[in-house]
């Protein structure tokens, strides 16, 4: 039950003077996932039934690593935007929606290093 | 959470019949959402059967006939019958529409006829519009300038400038878009909602404002523009053919512009 007026309600704390930045983000990575996600699966129709070593001297390959990172950071970026979206829209408690916020953020950090981490260690060897 | 079911107390219940007079040829059949707040009952739908020979056109002259011959209780608002003031919104046939632009031979078989959807009722298919109307006033919907008026002339605009409000002006207000908007349905306390972020265009829009930047600033906010998602049911709703969509989009673009 409040007391206060509709308005003051609708005006709430005021606008929070971002959310362009996450916008504009979210189509930018869209874009780069065009390119990056055909080569993605170009790359592993080409490499079905593989030996375990020609897959690890294709990542290993400039040519391999360097689309492999790019793929992996504008992947997870544009996931991490999107589930940011679908947390927002749906989660009201306010503290299970920040925690759920947090996790996001933290597990994308966390995915996006292992990733790059991995590739960088088969790049430059043991 | 988002709520996906409706809590026990608004759960719909099967209400009375009024069957059609006998000797009646063309009936047409409405099903009406019916609640008192008065009584504390649930919800309930009633049927009412109408000599559909008997009857004008659009679906406000049924409501307007059974209001005067069946059932006086029944409630719901309108004033010009002709699609300008904006009141008779509701829900017919599963779409939000102005009641009095609504055709009864549009819909086969049963006309079901709702409140607009997602708002509190106050009785029948009268919703409570008091958030959306604090929402536009949240938006100063007025010219502001610094620069004094002409005074013996109005503030003149070019016809391409006033060209940029065709398709803005329209809006009577009905709420149609907003509450077809599952994005409002779920952060309408926060999101602005398709009338209001076109409303508020309307004036990013005219070239005789000047808070343009103020009135950007005033928007950027995660919830109130940017729960936007696109779905569309807005455009695809609007009794008055208009595209709260695109008025949206191109505010969108007005943000990244002045990045």
């Amino acid at each position: 039950m409040t007391m206060r007026s509709t308005i003051a309600c609708v005006r709430g704390l005021g606008s929070a003077k971002h959310g362009t930045k996450h916008w504009w983000m979210q189509r930018a990575t869209a874009v780069a996932l065009i390119p990056l996600s055909l080569w993605f699966a170009a790359a592993l129709v080409s490499m079905a039934g593989a030996e375990w070593e020609r897959a690890y001297i294709w990542i290993a390959s400039p040519a391999g690593a360097v689309p492999m990172i790019l793929f992996l950071i504008a992947g997870l970026w544009h996931g991490k935007l999107g589930l940011q979206v679908v947390i927002e829209d749906y989660v009201h408690a306010e503290g299970l929606k920040v925690a759920l916020l947090m996790l996001l953020g933290l597990t994308t950090v966390a995915l996006g290093v292992a990733g790059v981490f991995a590739v960088c260690k088969i790049s430059f060897g043991e | 959470m988002a709520e996906f079911t409706l809590p026990r107390n608004s759960k719909v219940t099967d209400g009375k019949t009024h069957k059609a007079p006998d000797g009646t040829k063309r009936v047409a059949t409405f099903r009406v959402y019916r609640w008192d707040p008065d009584t504390g009952a649930n919800p309930r739908l009633d049927t009412f059967e109408i000599d559909r020979d008997q009857c004008a056109p659009m679906v406000l002259d049924a409501l307007i006939k059974i209001k005067t011959e069946i059932d006086s209780t029944l409630t719901f608002r309108r004033s010009c019958r002709e699609g300008i003031c904006g009141s008779c919104s509701m829900n017919i046939d599963g779409t939000n529409t102005l009641a009095c632009l609504k055709p009864i031979d549009e819909v086969k078989g049963t006309i079901d006829v709702y409140p607009l959807p997602h708002l509190p009722v106050i009785k029948d298919l009268v919703p409570d519009l008091s958030v959306p109307y604090a929402q536009y006033t949240s938006i100063q919907p007025w010219l502001q300038s610094g620069s004094a008026a002409p005074p013996d002339s109005e503030r003149l605009q070019s016809p391409e400038e006033r060209a940029k409000l065709d398709g803005l002006w329209e809006c009577v207000l009905c709420f149609c878009c907003t509450t077809s908007c599952p994005s409002y349905w779920w952060n309408g306390d926060r999101y602005l909602g398709p009338a209001i972020l076109l409303q508020a265009y309307r004036w990013i829009a005219d070239s005789r404002d000047e808070a343009t930047g103020e009135r950007l600033d005033a928007l950027e906010d995660p919830f109130r523009l940017y729960r936007c998602h696109t779905i569309l049911n807005c455009t695809r709703t609007c009794p008055k053919s208009l595209n709260p969509a695109k008025a949206i989009a191109e505010i969108k673009k007005l943000m990244v512009a002045r990045r």
